[in-house]
């Protein structure tokens, strides 16, 4: 267990390690801050002089250095578009993202593995067919599509939420669904093919014959083991909603959270903002991930963590 | 529960049936026999036969595609087949009709410990507390011969040998003091040494506490050595029922009587092992006359037109009971 630990703690200081690379490459990739930061009217004197003071006229592999120096004090420099340490910017927006992918897991969780239980009841049935159709919908709309026609039915059609401000709560609904919709689809389909495997399985049948009735067999007997390959497959939706669909669904609800916040940071060459932002999902990342294979190997006794 | 008297299980007229794509297979096709309290009665057949079928079908085990298409089956007297018998099969299962299966591997959950896995039955059936259930869990293991029962109930069944699974199995079947054990190969997947252990076990187990066992097996040896009586099935049918002391001296059927030329045999020298030509019946369309027919070497014309149902015979003053228009006949032996 130990070993284990630091083993996949190492493993994961070299992937937030790359993505700190990586984020310094793209960054700088994208075009010239300057530009965003001081108004069109200014003179390339102004321009230049800016340049300096900020550093960008330093050969690269110089940046780099400082950067990767900063990085290890986790010393990120000041956000060129909120005028704040750029750390506490992202510590301040993170809450928010938090809840809403929080929020989000949580709905997939409670609505995918019922379904995909119900499905895989009678496979190929009236109901079966109905799930399995509705969760290929849900899986294959996108996003920023699925968020549209969420503001268009229930904000504008049937005003059931507020366009502005209101309670946090009920200003959660929309994009906690939005962000979570593919994920139940996806996740369902695996609780049901799962669950269909086990169901046939022989220790299925035993448990049958030493009289268990059929509501404990199916769940516990044969959840349990439909656990292991949802909770891989439950973990990587989790990383990608935190790293990737708060993005989009942030930015169609103007929900202020990082991603909103990231996406704003970009547009406006924030580099400092953008690094720190990275830096810390990426961390994140490693830590779920390291979460996720603890909770499989207290689901299945085979696996073996070293 | 009340004394009565008569056979402990009674299975008439049985019929078993898969529907596929391809159309309704006869697993099972009229089936009939009875068990007494403490007997061992032996069923063999090759594979396909419907043995595992027959099995499956007394405790209400056989899900779609297949289904139970006629007959009955009675346990003490109450109905296992048909209208209501789910509420009978709730408390017969596992608790006084218990079963072990053929492949020890697959037959426990992964994932629980097998604590855990007998412990359930008894806290279902016996009602038992945690703490009861435990410590009767370790009693029972003690009793199928597991060594260190108090560790062990805490593994998993990834950490057992085959044998050793088994024998869990086989703890968990008799958690409840069943009146019937039903064996379904249950040493075909195990080695050969290890397989006479678990045929002990079970022997000794069936002194001790007193129960009869069904055990199904294609394995005429296994048979000799532990059962009293013996049903032959073939092609989804009983052919012959005798007592074990009957079959292996004269076998009536000629099926049979082909089973106990391809066995090697301890008291007897044999000039070879014989095997029966030819396949098993498809159970799609079986024929119209006996299912042995085209692979037997006495089969006459009436045996390919009309189907030769169980019969009593009398052969050397003994009452037999063989499904052959030419029962004991003499080329047979």
């Amino acid at each position: 267990m130990a070993t284990f630990l630091v083993r996949r703690l190492l493993q994961g200081v070299i992937v937030v390690v790359a993505a700190a690379i990586f984020v310094f490459v793209a960054t700088r990739a994208v075009g010239d801050p300057v530009d965003f930061i001081l108004p069109l009217s200014a003179s390339e004197e102004q321009r230049e002089n800016l340049r300096v003071e900020l550093g960008f006229d330093r050969p690269m592999s110089e940046q780099f250095v400082d950067y990767a120096g900063d990085v290890a004090r986790l010393d990120f420099g000041e956000s060129t578009y909120l005028n704040d340490d750029a750390l506490t910017v992202v510590f301040d927006y993170l809450p928010k993202t938090l809840q809403l992918v929080g929020f989000g897991m949580l709905i997939s969780l409670v609505t995918s593995v019922p379904l995909g239980v119900l499905a895989s009841r009678k496979p190929g049935g009236r109901l079966d067919k109905i799930l399995t159709t509705a969760s290929l919908t849900g899986l294959s709309m996108p996003q920023f599509f699925l968020g549209q026609v969420l503001v268009a039915v229930f904000i504008t059609r049937l005003t059931w939420f507020d366009p502005g401000p209101g309670p946090w709560h009920k200003n959660l609904v929309l994009p906690a669904i939005c962000m979570a919709l593919p994920a139940v689809g996806r996740l369902a389909m695996t609780v049901r093919s799962a669950m269909i495997e086990e169901l046939n399985s022989q220790y299925v049948k035993v448990a049958r014959a030493k009289g268990m009735p059929a509501r404990r067999v199916s769940g516990v007997h044969a959840l349990r083991n439909a656990g292991i390959p949802f909770v891989t497959l439950y973990g990587w939706e989790l990383i990608r909603a935190l790293a990737g669909y708060t993005v989009v669904v942030e930015t169609v609800f103007a929900w202020p959270g990082l991603g909103f916040v990231l996406i704003q940071g970009i547009k406006e060459r924030d580099f400092y903002l953008v690094q720190a932002s990275v830096f810390v999902v990426a961390v994140l990342v490693v830590v779920i991930s390291i979460v996720i294979d603890l909770v499989y190997k207290a689901l299945d006794p085979r696996v073996q963590l070293s | 529960m009340t004394e009565r008297s008569g056979p402990l299980l009674e299975v008439d007229h049985l019929r078993v049936e898969f529907f596929t794509r391809r159309g309704q297979v006869q697993a099972v096709r009229d089936v009939s026999f009875h068990i007494e309290p403490g007997e061992t009665l032996g069923i063999v057949g090759e594979s396909g036969s419907g043995k595992s079928v027959t099995a499956q079908a007394l405790l209400g085990l056989i899900e779609l595609p297949g289904k139970i298409t006629g007959g009955d089956v009675r346990w003490r007297g109450e109905s296992l087949v048909g209208e209501g018998c789910e509420k009978v099969l709730d408390r017969v299962r596992g608790n006084e009709i218990a079963m072990v299966f053929q492949d020890p591997m697959t037959s426990l959950n992964p994932t629980f410990t097998i604590g855990f896995q007998i412990a359930e039955v008894l806290r279902r059936h016996m009602g038992m507390s945690r703490g009861d259930a435990k410590r009767r869990v370790i009693e029972l293991l003690d009793l199928v011969g597991i060594a260190n029962p108090t560790q062990r109930v805490k593994q998993h069944p990834h950490e057992m040998s085959g044998g050793m699974r088994q024998r869990v199995l086989i703890a968990m079947a008799l958690a409840c003091e069943p009146q019937l054990l039903i064996a379904d190969e249950p040493t075909t997947a195990l080695d050969v040494t290890i397989q006479a252990q678990i045929l002990e076990l079970i022997a000794e187990l069936q002194q001790e506490l007193g129960l009869a066992v069904i055990l199904i097996t294609h394995d005429l040896g296994v048979v000799a050595g532990v059962c009293d009586r013996v049903c032959v099935m073939y092609a989804g049918r009983i052919v012959e029922q005798a007592t074990a002391v009957e079959l292996y001296g004269t076998p009536g059927h000629p099926y049979s009587a082909g089973l106990l030329r391809a066995t090697p045999r301890l008291d007897e020298v044999l000039p070879r092992l014989v095997s029966i030509d030819g396949a098993p019946p498809d159970l799609l369309k079986p024929p119209a006359g006996c299912g042995f027919a085209a692979r037997c070497p006495l089969a006459i014309d009436r045996c390919v037109s009309e189907s030769p149902t169980i019969t009593l015979h009398q052969h050397e003053g003994k009452d037999r009971h063989v499904a052959c228009w030419r029962a004991f006949d003499d080329v047979l032996l």
